[in-house]
């Protein structure tokens, strides 16, 4: 009954991380190459994104500090078109894998920020400004700006898309 | 400013399972499909192809720059741009690995209508950055 309790208290996300471990053990007996591979690659993002934790770590905290309900609700709710500017800049120079970002987006969607909103940023983090000479690389500078061009505006759609969906009741 | 810090520190807490769990995610996926797979699967059909693109940029994980080398190698092995463009597009918008976390966080159904729009629209987005592209 006691372990019964214990596992009710413990967060689903902590089983997620069971389950992967659990997938990653099979693959330790079954397929030790694998095993040793996928964790080398994981240990290179994990290092590569820690500054990226720190820095978001920080802008949390400076987040929860001056962005009270009311303060996002006067510049996410009544300043029209730039809340919608806001969001993707915001999308744009943001850095870090996009999981990183959810416990943020999580904290804002709190204090008021609307869906589509979140999806808006959550799209423009597909542009990455850093990234951008690999891509001109790859694929000449005429054919990343208009990828991006078109990125940034489907992002507003795609913003008030969720935003409608949203209101329709299950 | 210290009850900020605290809130912040307990909210990544309690986000990092989810974070370690798509980290070892991506990895084990990126490792498990290689860059060879990816060049055996496309026709030579414009839209298939680019629902095909948008399918494999959606359920493949990484760093953008993996995508970019990735929608390279397509390109010289004669895949179509628009089907490159819609992988690339769906690669960095559509999160299949990341839908746990995301849905956890953010809520299920938001997850769920964000990635659904996200495949689509990266279909969309490819026939119009190719269309304009091909106008210059």
């Amino acid at each position: 009954m006691k372990i019964k309790n214990k596992l009710k208290n413990i967060s689903k996300s902590w089983y997620f991380l069971i389950i992967i471990i659990l997938i990653y053990l099979s693959f330790f007996i079954f397929k030790e190459n694998i095993f040793y591979s996928s964790l080398s690659f994981a240990f290179n993002i994990f290092l590569k994104i820690l500054p990226v934790f720190i820095l978001i770590f920080i802008l949390m905290a400076l987040t929860n500090y001056f962005i009270t309900p009311d303060f996002v609700i006067k510049h996410f709710k009544k300043r029209g078109i730039k809340k919608w500017f806001f969001a993707i800049i915001g999308g744009v120079l943001s850095t870090g894998p996009i999981y990183m970002w959810y416990p943020l987006l999580s904290d804002l969607k709190d204090k008021g920020l609307n869906h589509g909103l979140i999806a808006c940023f959550l799209y423009n983090r597909a542009i990455k400004i850093p990234l951008l000479p690999v891509a001109f690389l790859y694929f000449g500078w005429k054919y990343v700006l208009i990828l991006s061009f078109v990125m940034i505006i489907v992002s507003f759609i795609q913003g008030i898309l969720i935003n409608k969906l949203m209101e329709v009741k299950k | 400013m210290k009850y900020a810090s605290i809130k912040s520190a307990r909210s990544l807490w309690n986000s990092l399972p989810l974070i370690l769990g798509t980290i070892l995610l991506v990895s084990l996926i990126s490792i498990l499909i290689p860059s060879s797979f990816y060049t055996t699967i496309f026709s030579n059909n414009l839209l298939l192809d680019s629902l095909i693109g948008s399918l494999i940029g959606s359920v493949s994980a990484g760093n953008s720059i993996t995508s970019y080398i990735l929608g390279g190698e397509l390109l010289t092995q004669g895949v179509s741009l628009m089907a490159v463009t819609a992988f690339l597009v769906a690669w960095v918008t559509v999160g299949i690995v990341q839908l746990p976390a995301e849905s956890a966080i953010l809520g299920k159904r938001f997850a769920f209508l964000r990635n659904i729009t996200a495949f689509f629209l990266s279909i969309i987005v490819a026939i119009i950055t190719v269309l304009i592209f091909k106008l210059f």
